[in-house]
């Protein structure tokens, strides 16, 4: 027999009579809801990453110390992808007797690739300078520099600056490049030319010290596939680096970002589950004695199987791909509104969102859909002789652990971060175990105050006794979708607070490095002088990494291209009583007040693993010709993108004074005062200023375009959390509308019997806002705590808004939903009977 | 009708006793009941509420099993079947009318009529379907969902649908029970008359001494016995 063609006959029957219209309305926004952040997720993240390009001047850099084999530049045309090259090298820049060591980068047409290059010629000591985008490189013969250089060589519009033997005239003076703040070391004065001068120069020489780059921009995709291309070429001397390895601070904000758009994709996917399994528990309900007529009349249990799996599979490939639909439709919209408030322009999507939501789709109905159909093959035939005869329930447990395995699949999946996952899903199945269990008790415990009531409550009451499983089975799944929306609030409101207030507006914006101990008096009667907070100064001794536990190291020992250039390079050593307050630790201990003078060391986490050492061993640094040991005893986590002055290795005071150090501070400097730098550098001509405020600004944006994202996700997910509420509600509806009838026979009227249920649904809403407010607290801790890495503080105020918005909700939209249950005339329902 | 048809039993209780426990207690529903129904044959099973009509014939059918005893339909013991074969033999040989028509409310009258032969898989169902339909005088009604129907109306679709696989055995329960008097009778002349064209063996549970005459012969259930 033809299964399949039956159950496609039935599906369109039972779509017919109304009997499919919750469970696909509950799919179709869940999935749609689900789409619609994994198509917006898609296009933020590709724009925010974008946007973070623009620091980097391209989506990736191939660096090199040798001219770079032209295998790589072939490759990226094979691809479509833009490229543009840069050479870098210092050299003395001299105007007359006057010369400067400086940074040359000379540059092909097309750069940068990503980001602006602003260049200004206005020369003189207004502030601020009129700028413009440069839309060429400089032409051939001429030079842009920067500020440093200009000021230090006191140069003017047009004069002649000398580099190697050519002579360039200054045409323009650099404001803003796009790459400038890569790396914080050698920030020389730079010098600007193209690439065709170089030769005339003659400094490009067997052995010179030049750094040769590869810009490359296009679409993600291609970007990324030349990547993995590239990546497995490389040589030594040769790396690759797109935003994310270059900047620890725009890396960490866009990972931050990517989480919260995860968990509200997250929080959709766990309504759905709780709308789908209400769904499909009333169709099982309702078909109840269709399926015990169909067994009388012959049926096996293996067709009535296969009959409902054809059935909900194909509701659920319609259902899904009508929900991908909108979920395309809604992000269109979203991002047309959106298009004012995020900058950069949005990329298309990629199909996967869709791919992922048709299969989130299927999962899920077929997760929570097959308990109870593996219940309905299995209904008693002699139902249709004693209606008192259910299905057993011996598939519901083993079910629904199939539906949360499918569920906790999905959320590793969808969560892209195994820690985010678990922590999410594990709080979700505890939650679903914790408030199955209060609910029984709790329903247990309110039936017996019956006899102290009157009234509507109970009535209520005992209905919510009578109906104890459907009572409990909707309270869970409204206290879920209601955990999922505070949890959610929680997130949005408290974390993406605790984010902003992580980057204040007065975050140090300005770094001073190279002072030396002499000059720390006289720049804090500069800073007195113009009126700026005077920020703390932090000691810095340069030292290179010689011998863990005594045994020599050299960078040959290393596989990892970044462990061998940070044992070629000298680390920062600093020395502080107390830790900063961005720092936490993962392992071991601070020192206490009494360990000055300890040979023992704290050091970053992320370092430590590349390097390959942990507690308890001991480190040698070469410091200025004599060595220096140190154990370290703890392992800290440094928050990079607060901006503060960060080291890698900190010991106690008492250590590392007898070294020369020099000091290193940070300070946040008003655009109104911006001029402070150039008299800064003319005051200390050795400091080296960096100004880091592009980047601030940058993540600054990120955190707001995140804020506004998460917004309206969160629409999403309260439109799914919507969609729970109506599966709750519609699920025990054909009970309502028979006591209805039978109540109103005897005498009830409208208003009794509304009364009595607004008192179970407030009850019910009341109940799912406890659990709701208990979970939401404990979810928002622990993925503040652990996987966001942000101070989660208690909200009080969430146990009244969870108890409340539960009752009010619950009872407004279940009142709304038995509308019809009241005002069907009794004798119809009697009749149906 | 042939003569075989007349002598073979269709249905064959032997010793057939229920008993459910509640509680501490054994409740004795049914006690050795011995009973054969020959092909062609319409037996009335009689007896107050309680006395275990319904439990009988839902043990006739296969779709509840005996504490003790044994049934063979159509010469198959079919308790030594597992549940799917039942349901297989109920298929081939089983028709049903109950007393509260159990029409699938999502189904038009001519798809609930179509369903058991679509479960079947053959091939002809809706010719078959309507022509059963006309038969019972709903030709005009087929589209028309079991909410829209009458009661007497939803008991001839019913009945449609019972004689539609053209059974050898008819049960049923009460079907009069949800019904008004005259409706009733209407029914009952309907369900006889289509047993008469068809050879169909009936077997009819009811409290209605009037209908239980109109029977060749009638068994009364007292206490779960047999009294008469």
């Amino acid at each position: 027999m033809n299964i399949f063609k039956l159950s496609f006959r039935m599906l369109r029957r039972d779509w017919r009579a109304g009997e499919l219209r919750v469970l696909a309305f509950a799919l179709v926004i869940a999935v749609g809801g689900m789409t619609t952040v994994g198509f917006f997720a898609d296009r933020v993240q590709l724009a925010l990453s974008r946007q973070g390009n623009q620091l980097l001047g391209a989506d990736l850099i191939i660096f090199s110390d040798h001219t770079l084999p032209s295998q790589y530049a072939e490759q990226a045309k094979r691809q479509r992808l833009a490229i543009s090259t840069a050479l870098k090298f210092p050299s003395m820049a001299a105007k007359g007797d006057n010369s400067l060591l400086t940074e040359i980068k000379a540059v092909t047409a097309g750069y940068p690739l990503r980001g602006e290059l602003r260049i200004s010629e206005d020369f003189g000591d207004t502030s601020p300078r009129t700028t413009r985008i440069a839309n060429a490189i400089p032409a051939p013969g001429s030079a842009w520099v920067d500020e440093k250089l200009m000021i230090q060589l006191a140069l003017s519009r047009g004069d002649t600056i000398e580099v190697g033997t050519a002579h360039f005239i200054v045409t323009a003076l650099i404001t803003q490049e796009p790459d400038y703040s890569i790396g914080f070391i050698n920030l020389r004065p730079r010098v600007l030319i193209n690439t065709v001068d170089l030769p005339a120069t003659g400094l490009v020489q067997q052995g010179s010290r030049i750094g040769y780059r590869l810009l490359v921009s296009g679409d993600s995709g291609e970007v990324e596939n030349f990547r993995k291309w590239a990546q497995s070429r490389l040589t030594l001397g040769e790396r690759i680096e797109g935003i994310r390895d270059a900047r620890p601070e725009i890396k960490a904000a866009l990972e931050r970002a990517e989480k919260f758009l995860s968990l509200a994709a997250l929080a959709s996917v766990v309504l759905a589950a709780a709308a789908a399994a209400l769904a499909v528990r009333r169709f099982t309900q309702r078909h109840l004695d269709g399926c015990a007529v169909m067994r009388c009349l012959g049926a096996s249990q293996a067709t009535m199987l296969r009959l409902y799996m054809y059935h909900f599979a194909t509701l659920g490939l319609i259902a899904s791909g009508a929900g991908c639909l909108l979920g395309f439709v809604a992000q269109g919209a979203l991002a047309f509104w959106l298009s004012g408030l995020v900058e950069a322009e949005l990329p298309w999507p990629s199909v996967w969102p869709a791919v992922h939501g048709l299969l989130t789709g299927l999962v899920l109905l077929l997760g929570f859909a097959l308990p109870p159909l593996l219940n309905l093959r299995s209904v008693p035939a002699l139902r249709v002789l004693r209606r008192d005869i259910g299905m057993s329930n011996t598939h519901s447990l083993t079910g629904y652990a199939l539906g949360l395995a499918a569920l906790s699949v999905l959320f590793l999946w969808k969560a892209g971060d195994v820690r985010l996952g678990a922590s999410v899903m594990g709080g979700f199945a505890a939650a679903i175990a914790v408030f199955g269990l209060l609910g029984f008790l709790l329903v247990k415990a309110l039936s017996h105050m019956r006899g102290q009531t009157g009234g509507a409550l109970r009535y209520g009451l005992a209905s919510i006794r009578r109906r104890a499983t459907a009572s409990v089975v909707q309270a869970v799944a409204l206290g879920l979708g209601l955990m999922a929306l505070l949890a959610l609030t929680l997130i949005r409101d408290d974390l993406l607070q605790n984010w902003r207030t992580s980057l204040p507006p007065d975050a140090p914006d300005h770094f001073l490095v190279n002072i030396q101990a002499d000059q720390l008096e006289p720049l804090a009667a500069f800073f007195n002088q113009h009126k700026i907070a005077q920020p703390p100064v932090f000691p810095m001794v340069r030292g290179r990494l010689t011998a863990v536990n005594d045994k020599p190291i050299a960078s040959g020992d290393y596989n990892d291209i970044r462990a061998k250039r940070l044992v070629e390079r000298e680390f920062n050593l600093s020395w502080a009583q107390e830790m900063p307050s961005d720092n936490q630790i993962i392992k071991g201990h601070w020192w206490k007040s009494g360990d000055s003078g300890k040979a023992v060391m704290s050091m970053e986490e992320g370092i430590a693993k590349t390097v390959g050492v942990g507690l308890g061993d001991k480190l040698t640094y070469d410091v200025a010709g004599s060595t220096f040991s140190a154990t370290i005893t703890s392992l800290r986590k440094v928050d990079w993108d607060t901006f503060r002055v960060n080291f890698f290795v900190v010991t106690p005071p008492g250590v590392l004074e007898k070294y020369p150090a020099t000091y290193i501070t940070s300070f946040h400097l008003p655009p109104k005062q911006m001029d402070v730098t150039n008299q800064l550098i003319k005051a200390f001509p050795n400091l080296l200023v960096i100004d880091v405020a592009t980047i601030i600004n940058q993540v600054h944006k990120v955190i707001e375009q995140v804020s506004k994202a998460v917004e309206f996700v969160f629409l999403f997910t309260l439109l799914a959390g919507l969609a729970v509420l109506y599966a709750a509600i519609a699920s025990t509806q054909d009970e309502r509308i028979h006591e209805a009838a039978i109540f109103r026979t005897l005498g009830a009227k409208r208003w009794q019997l509304a009364r009595a249920w607004a008192a179970e649904f407030a009850i019910l809403g009341g109940l799912a806002g406890l659990f709701a407010a208990a979970g939401a607290s404990a979810l928002g801790y622990v993925i503040g705590e652990y996987a966001l890495n942000l101070t989660y503080t208690f909200n009080p105020s969430i146990w009244l808004t969870g108890v409340l918005s539960g009752m009010i909700g619950v009872t407004a939209a279940g009142l709304m939903g038995t509308r019809s249950a009241l005002s069907t005339p009794p004798l119809i329902t009697l009749r149906n009977i | 009708m042939s003569d075989n048809l007349v002598v073979r039993p269709i249905v064959q209780a032997t010793a057939l006793t229920k008993q459910v426990s509640t509680g501490d207690e054994q409740l004795t529903i049914l006690e050795n009941i011995n009973l054969e129904v020959n092909a062609g044959d319409s037996v009335a099973v009689v007896g107050a509420s309680g006395s275990g009509k319904s439990t009988l014939l839902g043990l006739l059918a296969g779709l509840d099993t005996p504490s003790s005893g044994k049934v063979h339909l159509d010469g198959e013991d079919i308790f030594l079947l597992d549940e799917d074969a039942r349901a297989a033999l109920r298929g081939r040989i089983l028709g049903f009318v109950f007393q509260s028509f159990q029409l699938l409310p999502a189904l038009t009258a001519i798809e609930n009529v179509m369903l058991p032969l679509e479960l079947a898989g053959i091939s002809n169902a809706t010719t078959a379907a309507l022509e059963l339909l006309e038969r019972v005088g709903l030709g005009t009604r087929l589209k028309h969902y079991p909410r829209q129907l009458s009661g007497g109306e939803q008991q001839r679709v019913a009945i449609a649908r019972a004689f539609v696989t053209q059974p050898q055995l008819l049960l049923a329960d009460e079907p009069t029970g949800n019904l008004d008097s005259t409706t009733g009778a209407q029914i009952i002349e309907l369900m006889f008359e289509l047993n008469r064209e068809r050879g169909t063996t009936l077997v009819l549970v009811t409290h209605d001494e009037a209908i239980s005459s109109r029977c060749a012969w009638r068994i009364r259930l007292a206490g779960g016995k047999v009294v008469n």
